[in-house]
């Protein structure tokens, strides 16, 4: 952790833009804003009508890319952004700034019409497998949907077929098709909402926490499923989790993000045997391990800002042991080491850490 | 959670294991009020058979025979059970026949209002924004004007033009048309609100993954998951229409009294209470409250049904 | 005599089709400053148990049978009057949640100065000064201002340290902790968890901790109960459990942590998911769901389908399972031929 590492000072956009990228992220940045309509967005201010907005700075310039065949996870508290950036690559929500190009193509500008060919190569399995299956809509329903909407011309024999195929690979009784989502428990349910991802046969899926609602013996279980998944079909993973543990297990490529930003980027094995950040080095300290009795994991001060007024320079200077004044002035951009991690951290460049 | 039965329960057996069924079959109010409402509903609309004598044809009316008192009181005639109004009509025919004008009314007046706002609310919830804006801003409108108001301008409008023999044939329909147009904001707020809470389930961001249009995820998706709260504020609605067709009425503004319904049957007998022949008034205000009180006990026994925080804690 | 002392507990829910045992034949002691952690899945009755211990167990639910035990007083036949004098004062309970504890109209100094006024008498001077303690004690900083804040200016971590700094007003023996870091990022856990641990270690207090997480329970505890669907599987110390577990599942709950496995290759998964209370397996609740239920010769053990396993000790663990039964009798019998 104290070899200074030799810094080479190179854009991200020109060094990662690899012809195996299937998804880049460049420069992303969403906003919510809080200020509700216009009217409300008047204010009085020393006499003068003021129309006054307020922000929350959700992800602020995130560059990501997902290579073919990859698990990409992404790690982070609540709130720093890494289901918005899970969402917005998936068209939920319209990015306030920067491009996300998929296969070399841009689709963050897309209607959903020039968007459905797209729907088809990427889905998403949520986090709640309790809100993600329409109550009112059997098993049947709800795995024939998808088939019938991107395949309009496949008979009633072929979509049937199909879903009991899909149904077969993710481990449910076909015969249970007439049910509907209640009567399951939550890692049955979980398995029907990625047989309904993968009925479409997709190439890229975003897991938005899909294994933290459930219990432990069902996690393994259904973390068990996305790998088989991955391995049969050459599945591409854009993986959010707060649970380093499954990183560990799950990922090819780990990116840690920090109130909107992402502070490292670097393969699994590197990541844990190596981390750079110091946010990253409290993160990987701070999970339970069985085997050590009394942990010493390193104690951060102070609490996560509001990402509505973002602090100046390195977003985490607030309650890192390691900042100096550049830490509050400046914000430090990833930047690529020698065995490949790219961290933004200005003490990691000046070989301070 | 029963995962271990493989066969489907069919619909019955669903029904058979529901919460519904299980508090329905401990509640004695909901079922005397089911029973009651079911028999009113049974009798008006089958008036034309059950009734002795047919009300809208004036051959059958003697008006030597009017205002005679009901078979429990002395003087009356056994030809009517329950009495005649100042016409002379059968007053058990004529409550018969104004039930069902009522009820008709009622249940039209409801469809309208839910067709209304059941598309304004599911509009305004699901799309936000300037549609959500527009539309609200309309049900406020809508609602700054009373049923009694839109009466007066629809009745005043459709008299000025069509002319009152028009009005009166189409008395019915009028009437479905100013309570259905008057009330329709209550919907429509009750489905935005329910609607506002689904849209941010994640089935529906499931569906839009899927690349599904907005129309089929409004639909398909949101609309079967508010119909619990349109079920309930539907029984209270039918409530409603009925008690306004029945002021409008009072008030000269709806039915004539050549084709009587329970409100205008009241207003035609209020002139005769003075003179000793209540019975005008009271037996057609008697079925008014029954009707009215079942519906309203019925729809509270369903939002306590359908309210699941009250029972899944 | 141990200080809390819980005797077969058995606790039902009066549901509409008929009664659900909830928690079966619960028995566990705790002796004063001893940390007991209660693992389980949802639906295995950890969160019931704990209700139960102070009888806040809302209707339908009811203790059926048993007893619980503490300080020479049986808490399950207490009045309400009694129980108010020990819940709170001498056990205390920490929620998942805590707006479950804080009173989101009232700041927290006065909801900790009428906490002490409910069961001492104190002059609210003298009240504040024992809450501003308590406050530095959780360390949080500049306890005086946070004392006439309310519980929406602060932070989830914030108020999950009022909680404790609460927990510990009255100088408990026993402090009761339902999930309490659940809700809570990685690194806020991880601080609120050492934050709790090292004041049970300095003022003694008992701690009985309930959680899903095996880490957190090795960690914290320095013994542990498993529970599987209304009963206690396995019980003994942490270390022992966690290092060479007896019981089938858990077993299979350790295996399946990813932690436990090479990374890339597939987690040691138990089948099948927990059953639900009120249509519960014959014999053994975990057979369906078990590996082990086959004998040597291919044969599955009938007692596993038949007969609830009772316990039988294992080294310091008490484990319920015919299969740990079967093997250590068979050790026992090839001793004594030896």
């Amino acid at each position: 952790m104290s070899a200074p590492a030799q810094t080479l000072n190179v854009p991200p956009t020109q060094n990662e833009e690899s012809a195996d990228s299937l998804l880049q992220i460049r420069d992303l940045k969403k906003r919510f804003s809080l200020s509700g309509d216009f009217l409300e967005q008047l204010r009085f201010k020393g006499g003068k009508l003021v129309r006054h907005q307020e922000h929350v700075h959700a992800i602020n310039g995130v560059n990501l890319d997902i290579k073919r065949g990859e698990a990409l996870c992404v790690v982070g508290e609540s709130g720093c952004g890494k289901s918005t950036v899970a969402r917005t690559v998936m068209g939920l929500l319209t990015p306030s700034e920067g491009e996300i190009r998929y296969d070399g193509n841009r689709i963050d500008n897309l209607s959903s019409r020039q968007l459905l060919p797209y729907r088809k190569r990427m889905q998403m399995i949520f986090q709640n497998p309790y809100a993600s299956l329409n109550p009112r809509m059997t098993i049947q329903q709800t795995l024939e949907e998808p088939l019938r909407l991107h395949h309009p011309d496949w008979k009633r024999a072929q979509i049937v077929d199909k879903v009991e195929d899909v149904m077969h690979s993710v481990g449910i009784d076909p015969d249970w098709g007439m049910r509907f989502g209640h009567e399951f428990s939550g890692g049955q349910r979980q398995r029907i909402a990625i047989a309904r991802a993968l009925a479409v046969d997709p190439e890229f899926i975003v897991a938005d926490e899909p294994i933290s609602a459930l219990d432990v013996s069902i996690q393994a279980q259904v973390l068990n499923l996305l790998m088989e998944a991955q391995q049969a079909r050459n599945l591409t993973y854009l993986f959010i989790t707060h649970d380093l543990a499954v990183v560990e297990h799950f990922g090819t490529r780990v990116a840690v993000m920090y109130l909107g930003t992402v502070c490292e980027i670097a393969s699994t094995a590197t990541l844990f045997d190596k981390p750079r950040h110091p946010y990253t080095q409290a993160l990987l300290s701070a999970i339970p391990r069985l085997k050590d009795d009394r942990p010493q994991h390193i104690r951060l001060t102070g609490e996560v800002p509001t990402p509505v007024n973002l602090p100046s320079g390195c977003v985490f200077h607030g309650r890192c042991p390691h900042a100096n004044t550049r830490c509050k002035q400046e914000i430090p951009v990833l930047q690529t080491q020698n065995d490949g991690t790219r961290v933004a951290c200005h003490a990691v460049e000046e070989g301070r850490l | 959670m029963t995962t271990t039965t493989n066969a489907s329960p069919s619909r019955w057996e669903r029904l058979r294991d529901s919460y519904m069924w299980y508090s329905f079959k401990r509640d004695r109010t909901a079922q005397l009020c089911l029973a009651v409402f079911i028999f009113m509903v049974i009798a008006a609309f089958a008036a034309p058979l059950i009734a002795p004598t047919n009300p809208y044809d004036l051959a059958q009316i003697d008006i030597m025979s009017s205002e005679l008192p009901p078979f429990w009181i002395d003087g009356a005639d056994d030809r009517y059970a329950l009495g005649t109004d100042a016409q002379g009509r059968d007053l058990w025919s004529i409550v018969l026949y104004g039930t069902r004008v009522s009820l008709l009314i009622g249940f039209g007046a409801v469809f309208l209002q839910s067709l209304l706002g059941v598309t304004f609310g599911l509009m305004a919830g699901y799309l936000g924004g300037r549609v959500d804006t527009l539309l609200m801003r309309l049900a406020d409108i809508q609602l700054s004007f009373s049923t009694l108001m839109v009466a007066i301008v629809v009745g005043a409008l459709v008299k000025a033009t069509m002319g009152s023999a028009f009005y009166s044939q189409y008395a019915v329909m009028m009437l479905i048309l100013i309570i259905g147009l008057a009330e329709w904001p209550q919907y429509a707020r009750t489905v935005r609100a329910s609607v506002l809470a689904e849209k941010n389930k994640e089935y529906v961001d499931a569906a839009r993954v899927m690349g599904l249009r907005s129309k089929r995820i409004m639909f398909r998706h949101v609309l079967p998951n508010t119909l619990s709260p349109i079920f309930v504020i539907s029984t209270v609605q039918i409530a409603n229409a009925i008690i306004s067709e029945a002021a409008l009425s009072f008030l000269g503004l709806g039915m004539p009294e050549t084709h009587p319904s329970l409100g205008s049957l009241i207003k035609s007998g209020f002139d005769y209470i003075q003179s000793g022949s209540w019975w005008i008034t009271l037996i057609p205000g008697a079925v008014l409250v029954v009707l009215v009180l079942s519906i309203n006990l019925l729809g509270d026994w369903l939002r306590d049904v359908m309210n699941p925080r009250l029972y899944k804690g | 005599m141990a200080l809390l002392d819980v005797n077969n507990l058995d606790v039902r829910f009066a549901l509409r089709h008929g009664d659900v045992h909830a928690l079966r034949d619960i028995s566990f002691s705790l002796e004063r400053g001893e940390r007991l952690g209660i693992v389980g899945e949802s639906g295995a009755g950890k969160s019931v148990a704990a209700f139960s211990l102070l009888n806040l167990i809302a209707k339908p639910g009811f203790i059926a049978g048993g007893s619980v035990t503490f300080d020479g007083q049986v808490l399950n036949r207490l009045s309400e009057r009694g129980l108010r004098k020990v819940r709170g004062n001498r056990i205390s309970m920490i929620f998942q949640d805590p707006m479950m504890t804080l009173n989101p109209v009232l700041s927290i100094g006065e909801q900790m100065v009428e906490c002490l006024k409910a069961h001492r008498r104190i002059a609210s001077k003298e009240a504040r000064a024992i809450a501003l303690d308590k406050l530095q004690q959780v360390q949080i900083p500049s306890p005086e201002t946070r004392l006439d804040q309310y519980p929406h200016e602060l932070s989830g971590g914030m108020r999950q340290r009022i909680i404790i700094a609460i927990a510990l007003l009255l100088d408990p023996d026993i402090i009761i902790a339902d999930e309490p870091t659940t809700a809570l990022d990685v690194t806020i856990q991880a601080e609120i968890m050492a934050l709790l641990l090292d004041l049970c270690e300095q003022h003694n207090v008992g701690l009985i901790l309930i959680t899903h997480d095996l880490g957190v329970v090795s960690q914290v505890t320095q013994r542990m109960l498993v529970m599987y669907a209304g009963r206690v599987i396995e019980q003994g110390p942490t270390r022992e459990i966690i290092n060479d577990p007896q019981h089938p599942y858990t077993q299979g709950l350790i295996n399946a942590l990813p932690q436990m496995a090479t990374p890339g290759e597939k987690l040691n998964q138990i089948r099948g998911s927990m059953p639900s209370l009120s249509n519960l397996p014959s014999g053994c609740a975990f057979h369906p769901r078990c590996d082990f239920i086959n004998r040597a010769d291919g044969q599955p053990r009938p007692a596993c389908t038949q007969q609830v396993p009772g316990f039988v000790e294992s080294g310091n663990c008490q484990v319920a399972c015919h299969m740990v039964a079967e093997m250590l009798e068979d050790r026992r019998l090839k001793e004594e031929t030896l």
